[in-house]
């Protein structure tokens, strides 16, 4: 039963990436998908330049529009996030990311493993703000136009399914390598190296996707109740979760991604996920 | 929160959600991002 959920959660996980990188062809091709379902955002992390990426980045489609010559705000992009994020929380982490699975998979190699500085988590809310809001709608040239400046200096997703994919494809673009690419290449590394010892690096220090969904995990209709009756506080929910997550204390955390694996541990069964609340006390 | 006032706020933002993607949409945001997904994203592979 416990094994179940948790394999569950693969088969979705899974059947999430391979319906986000569908195009694998255009790996060896070089090409990227240039068909409709690119005006469709990704629920979460995949580089749309990937070559096998059917769907657009959130992340990306907020700073083309935000740094487009007519519009500051991507309505449309925010509205996509703020739906799924009040429905499913940072479950959409949990079950629907491509990266989140690349994370998971990574993590499994053999390497000392580490736990998180608490305060590192709130970076991503840094990076949130300044990368993904505040630079693409200051920074705008002549035209009032602006880079996307989380993609361009920032995300090792863009780096591993877009950039290094495409560079050994396309030998005019690796001729115009430089000093930017060396930049996102170490931030790509620290970031490989963060996910062989702690479990989710990226999400948990560095993704402004995260960030928003896990603001949202606060009042998701998808949420977590412990019945603080029956639960005799062994500490097991705790040492289960690979977020750092106590979700005795703290049910509906920013950090939780709603993986069920403290659910699936808790011996009195206190711990549940529910799309309805269920009765008071 | 108590559970009523959540309860307001998860329809309250998912009714705000909808007016802002019809909105974006209206507006032709979802070209934007087309444009942007379906060429190579020279800042997002690194380059610059």
């Amino acid at each position: 039963m416990k094994i179940n959920q948790e394999i569950k959660r693969k088969i979705v996980q899974v059947v999430a990436f391979g319906y986000s990188n569908t195009y694998i062809g255009n790996f060896v091709s070089g090409q990227i998908y240039k068909g409709s379902w690119k005006k469709f955002c990704n629920p979460g992390m995949n580089c749309y330049s990937c070559p096998a990426a059917r769907l657009a980045c959130p992340i990306g489609a907020m700073q083309a529009v935000s740094g487009s010559m007519n519009f500051k705000l991507s309505f449309y992009v925010i509205g996509f996030v703020l739906a799924l994020g009040v429905v499913f929380g940072r479950a959409i982490c949990g079950f629907f990311c491509p990266f989140g699975l690349i994370q998971e998979l990574i993590y499994k190699i053999p390497f000392p493993k580490k736990k998180l500085w608490k305060w590192l988590t709130y970076v991503k809310y840094v990076l949130l703000a300044v990368f993904v809001v505040i630079m693409p709608v200051t920074m705008v040239n002549e035209l009032g136009m602006s880079s996307p400046a989380f993609c361009e200096y920032i995300c090792p997703a863009g780096t591993l399914e877009g950039g290094i994919p495409l560079l050994s494809t396309h030998p005019e673009l690796r001729a115009t390598l430089g000093a930017l690419f060396s930049v996102k290449a170490c931030i790509l590394i620290i970031t490989l190296i963060g996910c062989l010892s702690v479990c989710r690096f990226f999400c948990k220090v560095m993704c402004p996707l995260g960030a928003i969904y896990g603001l949202l995990n606060k009042v998701s209709i998808y949420h977590m109740e412990c019945n603080k009756k029956t639960c005799v506080s062994c500490g097991k929910c705790h040492n289960v979760c690979p977020m750092d997550v106590d979700p005795v204390k703290n049910p509906n955390s920013a950090e939780c991604i709603r993986c069920g694996k403290c659910v699936a541990s808790c011996p009195k069964e206190s711990l549940a996920l529910k799309f309805v609340y269920g009765k008071k006390g | 929160m108590s559970r009523n006032n959540n309860i307001a706020v998860q329809v309250l933002s998912i009714c705000v959600a909808a007016v802002m993607i019809i909105y974006g949409v209206s507006r032709g945001e979802t070209a934007i991002i087309f444009n942007k997904a379906v060429n190579i994203c020279l800042e997002c592979i690194g380059l610059g």
